[in-house]
């Protein structure tokens, strides 16, 4: 679909036409009609309240923008594992995992921070609480 | 050990004189590409960064209001339109410029500039919008975060717009000369880049933001 651009022989100066891969119009379009469709149905599912649990919502809208950013790259940006020997795929590759811990690793950490951080109840004193004799870590 | 070494080097040396200085530069054959591609990959570090900052104050609204009372879906769902439209008028300028059509380039171009400033328009008029109601980047640390993330995606939207205008004027002016071509495909690959983390800012932010 998308072949690398042939260098002619033709003149030396082929040799620095960095054009990027060869595009044709039906990789366009069916990028463009696949993002659409995966655009129009997360919204519609949004906006007409289709699924009730929160939970499900934000995995199922997640997995439809990683399918529409995987069209993205393989239509509109011409990813495959030639381009480039390889190189472009393998720095995609390292930015994903990066991203991942970056992204799940903040959450994760700032999310158990915030539980260990804020109490769920105002906090009284601990003498308040307790009579003199009863041990302060008495508590079940 | 040193020894073996300097003694074969010498006797390579003797064989053929060393060439210091090749002919023909090794680099690869299309080398433009992949280092736009690395600077795409950093600026995609930025905006983890800036989605992780979202997800961990998104929630936090200081008793201002969330992002359910403020966004705007189908405001948002135009705005998705405008710039989904631009990515692929964009790519009708890259099959016109295959063919050698300086118009027909132009053309899209054009098109997809347009389509890019009615992206910047709509989200310029929203944010006047919620800075009008009192929710400005100062209301809460879920605004501040919202402000920076979509404000550094739209930035990026303006420079990628200026850039194409002055591609524009280089196309008029010299053709499609093998230079703009080579800066017609970084900008492509830009403008496709910034739609990605489009994909990302109305799933995340504006979606998810509602539920």
């Amino acid at each position: 679909m998308s072949a690398q651009h042939t260098h002619d022989a033709h003149g030396h100066d082929d040799h620095h036409d960095d054009s990027g891969p060869h595009s044709t119009f039906s990789g366009y379009m069916a990028g463009f009609v696949l993002s659409i469709i995966l655009t129009a149905i997360p919204f519609w599912l949004v906006m007409a309240k289709v699924i009730a649990d929160r939970n499900t919502a934000v995995l199922v809208l997640g997995g439809f923008a990683v399918i529409q950013i995987l069209v993205h790259m393989v239509f509109f940006l011409h990813m495959n594992g030639k381009v480039e020997g390889g190189w472009t795929l393998l720095s995609t590759i390292f930015t994903v995992v990066f991203v991942a811990i970056a992204i799940t690793g903040t959450l994760w950490v700032m999310f158990h921070m915030n539980a260990n951080m804020m109490p769920e109840h105002p906090q009284v004193p601990a003498s308040a609480q307790h009579g003199p004799g009863t041990p302060h870590n008495a508590a079940p | 050990m040193s020894d073996i070494r300097l003694h074969t080097g010498a006797v390579a040396g003797a064989l053929a004189p060393r060439e210091y200085h090749l002919a023909h530069e090794p680099h690869p054959e299309n080398g433009t590409a992949l280092g736009f591609w690395l600077y795409l990959m950093s600026d995609c570090l930025i905006f983890a960064a800036l989605f992780a900052t979202y997800g961990v104050l998104g929630r936090s609204c200081a008793a201002g209001p969330t992002g359910a009372q403020l966004f705007d879906l189908p405001l948002v769902a135009l705005n998705t339109a405008f710039l989904l439209l631009s990515s692929i008028t964009f790519g009708f300028a890259m099959l016109r410029k295959q063919l050698g059509d300086v118009k027909g380039t132009l053309l899209w171009l054009a098109v997809t500039g347009l389509f890019g400033l009615c992206f910047l328009g709509l989200e310029l008029y929203e944010f006047a919008h919620l800075l009008h109601e009192g929710a400005g980047p100062q209301r809460s640390a879920f605004l501040s975060a919202f402000f920076t993330l979509v404000g550094t995606h739209g930035l990026h939207v303006t420079f990628g717009l200026i850039w194409l205008v002055v591609l524009m004027v280089q196309i008029g002016k010299h053709g499609l000369i093998p230079e703009n071509n080579r800066r017609l495909m970084c900008l492509s690959m830009f403008w496709h880049f910034l739609d990605v983390v489009w994909i990302g800012v109305f799933t995340f932010v504006y979606l998810m933001g509602v539920l």
